[in-house]
């Protein structure tokens, strides 16, 4: 599976990369190519070695065993400040002692040769104005807010016009409505600019909605990588399904199977039919198995004829609570069978159709070719 | 301050308690209301020590400043001649420069090498920094005096280096640089005051943000680039605190001078010492030591505005 080298149009390339501290293993046999204009996020809970993964890219650490490759050559060994990667930190690390025209200048400074202070001043026009920050010119850094400060940090990462530019959690700190209005910028100056964007986060969402590709770690390693719509639909195992979106998953094992049904017998009893995919075909007759719905793909109504015909399965639970979200509404079901799990469902259409109330009686059903069946690890 | 929001929130109780215990309690409010009253309680002791330690000397001095001395007594009319003296007299420019002179290299001297063992124990130390940092400042734990006269034994005639230098056979003449004379009061100095200069550096090293190091790198700069163009600049408020930490008393000492300095070594201090003393003409030691301050405190305030000035332009 791991060739030898880096293909020659990807940018960054893991080959088997491993990074220890002493006993503890903050990234394993990373294998990874990341194509040329591509933006991509690492995504997993803390710890997981996200930072660990981006710090190898930049040259801060090197990899305990393996190779980490950029524009296709070997740079194990080669010291961060050769590297043509630029790095947003978390919590942005402008220089205080500079106002922001010269932290946004100071890579350019450090060229050799130096440019004329008349192209430097040029470059750090360009860059203020594409992060939106042209007239701000000569302010101190602790004059500036979150945002502000969040887009001197892009600017001067930008100015170097690196060939990869590293996120690490660069949104964390701003807060929801800001950080939205980030994401979008960023995604727009990314298309705009053409550079390979890698972004390091722990929301789900802004790895869905940001990214070509996003990888998904555990404990230093990779689980799957893939572009969000896959992952959302095809999740690897429970533990993407889980991370990516929510989930109900339903524990059972597999009571017959032919080319294009798969049946499954959950431990509540209950038994589903679903239709049989390239994935489902890797379970045998009497394997473990996790059945795994999306709240959004379960059908709610007040009477059976209302459910669709060809269902994989049709239930009566009780609605135990239920949360306005404003466009969905959440509901917390209960079955005898199923136990508890989740809906969302849409707010109908017409005004006058109520939502179910809570302790209401309500029939469920969802279709066969929705459930995914994953490995119950 | 989270007493005071306890007793917002409970207005009852306090009140209740206020009345029942009389001027007490009414005391105990008005010193758990009163931010002002609290710090100046805390401050009392230290306070009471600097009016008599510190202010009423300073304003004899002062005044003494502008009288005359009559044999053993004092001509108390106002009169700016002892100030006239310091000018006029070539002897106390001559003393005050050289003052300022081993007092400056001592400083430069100390703050050079305070400057990588502060750096040394801030980057390069991971654990147990406190027996790092207790460990340099292991030179005061023994008496001031005593450390003078380590030093005597070190650079003297037949001190350890002389005797070592001629032992090996690299010298035939003890070298008489090496004591009585100012690099001897220097070299004293700086191994006296060294702590007062690694601690305020180690600070200020230790303050800094390590992922503003990782930027600069990001940002292509090699090491050397990145000391001068992040790490030093950030560091400049504990170097400009250790300059003025070892300068300041340096300049005014006279223990160092007298046991090592020699003729040529001698300080202003010295001869203030010898005005309170043998010459017994204290309106002159206190124009003198007047004079000392003011210039003392003028180059320091300077020196503060310079070292701000540089400091954004150091990149
Ligand atoms: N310098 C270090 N020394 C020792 N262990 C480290 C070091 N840096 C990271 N680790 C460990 O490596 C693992 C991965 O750390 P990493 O910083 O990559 O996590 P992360 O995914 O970025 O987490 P977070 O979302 O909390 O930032 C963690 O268990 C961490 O404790
Ligand atoms: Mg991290």
């Amino acid at each position: 599976m791991t060739t030898k080298g880096a293909r020659p149009d990807t940018v960054v390339s893991f080959r088997n990369a491993s990074k220890y501290y002493g006993d503890v293993v903050a990234a394993r046999n990373l294998d990874l190519d990341v194509a040329s204009g591509e933006f991509l996020s690492f995504l997993g809970p803390s710890g997981c070695g996200k930072t660990t993964s981006l710090r190898l890219i930049a040259g801060f650490d090197q990899p305990s065993e393996g190779e980490v490759f950029l524009q296709g050559e070997c740079v194990n060994g080669v010291p961060a400040y050769r590297r043509p990667v630029n790095m947003v930190f978390q919590h942005y690390a402008l220089f205080p002692h500079l106002n922001i025209v010269d932290n946004v200048a100071y890579g350019l400074k450090q060229r050799s040769p130096k440019p004329s202070s008349k192209e430097i001043g040029q470059r750090v026009n360009e860059v203020l104005e594409l992060v939106q920050l042209g007239g701000f010119d000569y302010r101190r850094i602790w004059e500036m807010s979150g945002g502000q400060q969040q887009r001197v940090a892009l600017a001067r990462a930008l100015i170097n016009k690196p060939k990869v530019l590293l996120l690490d959690e660069p949104l964390a700190a701003l807060d929801r409505k800001l950080r939205r209005e980030m994401q979008i910028e960023l995604q727009n100056l990314q298309r705009n600019v053409g550079i390979t964007f890698i972004l390091v986060t722990h929301d789900q969402e802004e790895a869905l909605s940001m990214s070509d590709r996003v990888c998904i770690m555990r404990d230093g390693e990779i689980v799957q990588i893939g572009s969000p719509l896959d992952l959302y639909d095809r999740p690897k195992n429970r533990y993407v399904a889980d991370f990516v979106g929510k989930s109900n998953f339903f524990d059972g094992a597999v009571e017959h199977k032919n080319k294009s049904t798969i049946d499954i017998k959950l431990d509540g009893g209950s038994t589903v039919a679903l239709k049989a995919n390239a994935d489902s075909n890797e379970h045998k007759v009497g394997d473990r198995v996790c059945v795994s719905v999306r709240p959004e793909q379960v059908t709610l109504a007040r009477n059976q004829e209302q459910l669709p015909t060809d269902c994989a399965i049709k239930a009566k639970a009780q609605v135990m609570n239920r949360i306005f979200l404003g466009e969905q509404i959440e509901y917390l079901l209960r079955d005898e069978r199923l136990g508890e799990f989740l809906v969302r469902s849409p707010r109908q259409h017409a005004l006058s159709e109520r939502p179910f109330e809570i302790n209401e009686s309500v029939f469920v059903a969802w279709s066969r070719d929705t459930a995914l069946v994953l490995g119950s690890e | 301050m989270n007493i005071h929001r306890v007793n917002q929130a409970t207005p009852g109780a306090s009140l209740g308690i206020a009345s029942v215990t009389s001027w007490r309690g009414k005391l105990r409010a008005v010193f758990l209301r009163s931010e002002a009253i609290r710090g100046y309680t805390l401050l009392s002791p230290t306070l009471v020590v600097m009016m008599f330690g510190m202010c009423a000397p300073f304003a004899i001095m002062v005044a003494v400043s502008f009288w005359t001395q009559h044999a053993f007594d004092f001509d108390t009319t106002f009169t700016l001649g002892r100030y006239q003296d310091v000018i006029d007299k070539p002897i106390y420019m001559a003393l005050m420069l050289r003052s300022l002179a081993i007092s400056g290299a001592c400083t430069v001297v100390t703050v050079l090498l305070a400057y990588p063992m502060a750096y040394y124990v801030a980057f390069h130390v991971h654990r147990h920094k406190l027996i790092w940092i207790i460990l340099m400042t292991l030179p005061f734990w023994t008496s001031y005096l005593l450390r003078v006269f380590a030093w005597k034994v070190i650079l003297g005639f037949n001190g350890v280096i002389n005797s070592g230098l001629k032992g090996l056979g690299l010298i035939e003449q003890p070298l008489e640089f090496l004591l009585y004379s100012p690099t001897a009061v220097v070299i004293t100095l700086a191994h006296a005051w060294a702590a007062f200069a690694i601690l305020p550096i180690y600070v200020s090293l230790e303050k800094i943000d390590r992922s503003l190091l990782e930027a600069a790198t990001d940002l292509g700069d090699g090491p050397v680039k990145r000391f001068l163009g992040v790490t030093l600049p950030l560091s400049l408020p504990g170097i400009i605190a250790a300059t003025l930490l070892i300068f300041i008393p340096t300049v005014g000492d006279y223990v160092t001078p007298a046991l090592v300095g020699g003729p040529s070594g001698i300080m202003l201090a010295n001869n203030i010492q010898a005005q309170f003393g043998k010459v017994n003409d204290w309106p002159m030691g206190a124009a003198l030591a007047m004079a000392m301050m003011i210039t003392v405190a003028v180059i320091s305030v300077v020196y503060i505005w310079v070292t701000r000035k540089a400091a954004g332009r150091i990149v």
